[in-house]
């Protein structure tokens, strides 16, 4: 069911129109609003009416991960801290958090987009939907539970941590949706088959995000539990899930174009690549108020095909994604820089920063080791001290990633060190083919 | 009269118990003891040789991670109740046993290798007790 066809099937050149308007009024309200963006335009001798429509974006200079750590907190935002009402906050990868702050009608606009998303894979006010994302900082749950209620479907917000009481709600209320992270939908899947209860339960319909996923999961899922699963897609910065999801015709995924202004840009020569060409993704907020970011480089590699899909929908389609540009993990729907890793483990006494991260699935669930090189002085003959430190390794890394890791200690120089660089991650789980 | 314990880190690997002991016996050293500590990653080789700091030279150009330690030897009698003697008297003293394995050092019984949380206080009460101590000279 398509939630708002005079916008999600608009022509592409009544798109373009309200697309260039809306870019003129964002660039304006930045240049005027946020000191940061009028110095970066004023440095490249550009002022707000130089930006006449989309075709003029490439104009506009980038924003980068480094400009929001330097602006950390609030030095992006485009209102006075009186007309926001939220903030959400991920990993970043040195320490500071990349954070989006919303106003009230920057949380109904998400709303909508994520209520879009949720028409988009069938789900109706009719249904009983399961949010299975953490409520917090995380954008994943309370994303999820505004859209699922501006849609108007019945919520239970289950946030994450215990399946025995998502599979006995599930059952009890009937559950017809779920949203939650890809593997952790196939976690549930198998405890389902472990108790033998897939007759008890009536979903039909999985929205899944937060991570990367492939086919080989979708079809997993779909055949174990007899539901059909979509993909939905949004980054913190830019606003959180809701930003792209995929139709009935897994063609890629629909962006919402009227709200995010999508471009490719070859990472090398930063110049825009055409329809259909790989490269990275960048985002302008359209619309947003609190905290509107221009040209913002996802670090996602993929490519946009623009063609009308047989959904009906106009909105470009974000392709398979192809990596990252950067060392960015995501590990149970948590993105996890080895930065972050390094710098908690320089804090512990004991260890040289000589570490490995090995990713891994089993049992359809992602695995981190963190392996960590003992350094001698600190090497001691008692199995207690050692275990000791294992343990505040253990600690240090769930403060400063958010993960259970297992440690593993291991010999000084036992890592494989290549060439130049230090090799610091083996993942085993090939997200991107 | 400390006895001085070389303390090896394992990671558990196929092959590596060997590497230890062919880099030791290799260069002439001769090994009176080992014992391992192990957990389900890693383990911990004690062992008492003769040559404790070159042992641990080598092991160090190997890129293998040792320390030199004390630890007390003691000879256990070879009658009945000799070694919880020995036990009871270190609780009596509020010492606790961090960790003792046994070896034969001569002809006359069994002896054990021990650490504790208070070596010094250790050797005094085990002096009171009249057991017989090693020490590295005897190694």
């Amino acid at each position: 069911m398509i939630w708002n066809e005079s916008k999600e099937c608009m022509s592409r050149d009544e798109l373009a129109t309200l697309q260039s308007a809306r870019l003129v009024k964002v660039v304006n309200k930045v240049y005027h609003n946020v000191e940061y963006y009028r110095k970066k335009m004023q440095e490249l001798g550009l002022e707000p009416g130089d930006i006449r429509g989309i075709e003029d974006i490439e104009k506009l200079p980038f924003t980068t991960y480094e400009d929001l750590n330097k602006t950390y907190p609030f030095g992006l935002a485009a209102v006075p801290t009186s007309e926001l009402v939220r903030v959400h906050a991920s990993s970043g990868t040195t320490g500071k958090p990349k954070i989006g702050v919303y106003t009230r009608r920057d949380i109904e606009v998400w709303s909508e987009c994520v209520a879009r998303c949720l028409s988009m894979a069938g789900i109706t006010r009719d249904d009983i939907i399961q949010v299975g994302y953490g409520y917090g900082l995380f954008t994943g749950g309370l994303g999820a539970h505004y859209g699922a209620e501006y849609l108007g479907a019945l919520v239970l917000p289950m946030s994450t941590g215990n399946t025995q009481k998502l599979l006995d709600m599930m059952i009890d209320c009937q559950a017809t949706a779920i949203a939650c992270t890809p593997s952790y939908l196939l976690h549930v899947a198998e405890d389902i088959e472990k108790l033998g209860v897939l007759d008890k339960i009536k979903l039909k319909t999985a929205i899944c995000g937060a991570e990367p996923w492939t086919d080989e999961m979708r079809d997993q899922m779909e055949k174990r539990l007899n539901i059909k699963a979509h993909d939905i897609y949004g980054l913190t910065e830019i606003c959180g899930p809701g930003v792209a999801c995929d139709c009935e015709f897994h063609k890629g995924l629909h962006i919402w174009e009227d709200h995010f202004l999508p471009e490719i840009i070859d990472p090398a020569t930063h110049k825009d690549l055409p329809a259909g060409t790989d490269g990275e993704l960048v985002i302008t907020n359209l619309t947003k108020e609190g905290m509107p970011l221009i040209r913002y480089r996802t670090k996602d590699l993929t490519s946009l095909e623009i063609d009308k899909c047989e959904c009906g929908r106009t909105m470009a389609r974000i392709q398979r994604f192809k990596g990252r540009t950067d060392d960015m993990l995501i590990i149970r729907g948590v993105n996890v820089f080895p930065s972050q890793v390094e710098a908690a483990l320089l804090n512990i006494d004991g260890t040289t920063p000589h570490y490995m991260l090995v990713v891994d699935r089993v049992d359809n669930t992602d695995t981190l080791e963190v392996q960590v090189e003992i350094a001698e002085k600190f090497f001691t003959d008692e199995v207690r001290g050692l275990e000791k430190l294992s343990n505040e390794i253990h600690n240090k890394l769930k403060s400063a990633i958010g993960l259970n890791a297992k440690v593993k200690l291991v010999e000084p120089n036992g890592l494989v060190h290549s060439d130049g660089k230090t090799k610091h991650v083996i993942d085993k789980r090939k997200l991107y083919s | 009269m400390f006895v001085k314990q070389l303390s090896v880190f394992l990671e558990n690997k196929t092959g590596r118990l060997n590497d230890v002991l062919s880099i030791i016996s290799g260069n002439g050293i001769n090994i009176l003891s080992i014992s391992i500590a192990d957990t389900s990653e890693f383990g911990v080789l004690r062992m008492l040789c003769e040559d404790p700091a070159k042992a641990h030279e080598l092991l160090k150009e190997h890129g293998i991670t040792s320390k030199v330690n004390d630890v007390i030897v003691v000879s256990i009698p070879q009658a009945v109740g000799s070694l919880e003697k020995v036990v009871r008297s270190l609780e009596q003293n509020d010492i606790n046993i961090q960790y003792v394995y046994g070896l034969s050092l001569d002809d006359e019984g069994a002896s054990i290798a021990m650490k504790t949380d208070d070596l010094e206080k250790t050797l005094e009460v085990l002096k009171n007790e009249n057991v017989k101590l090693y020490s590295q000279n005897d190694m």
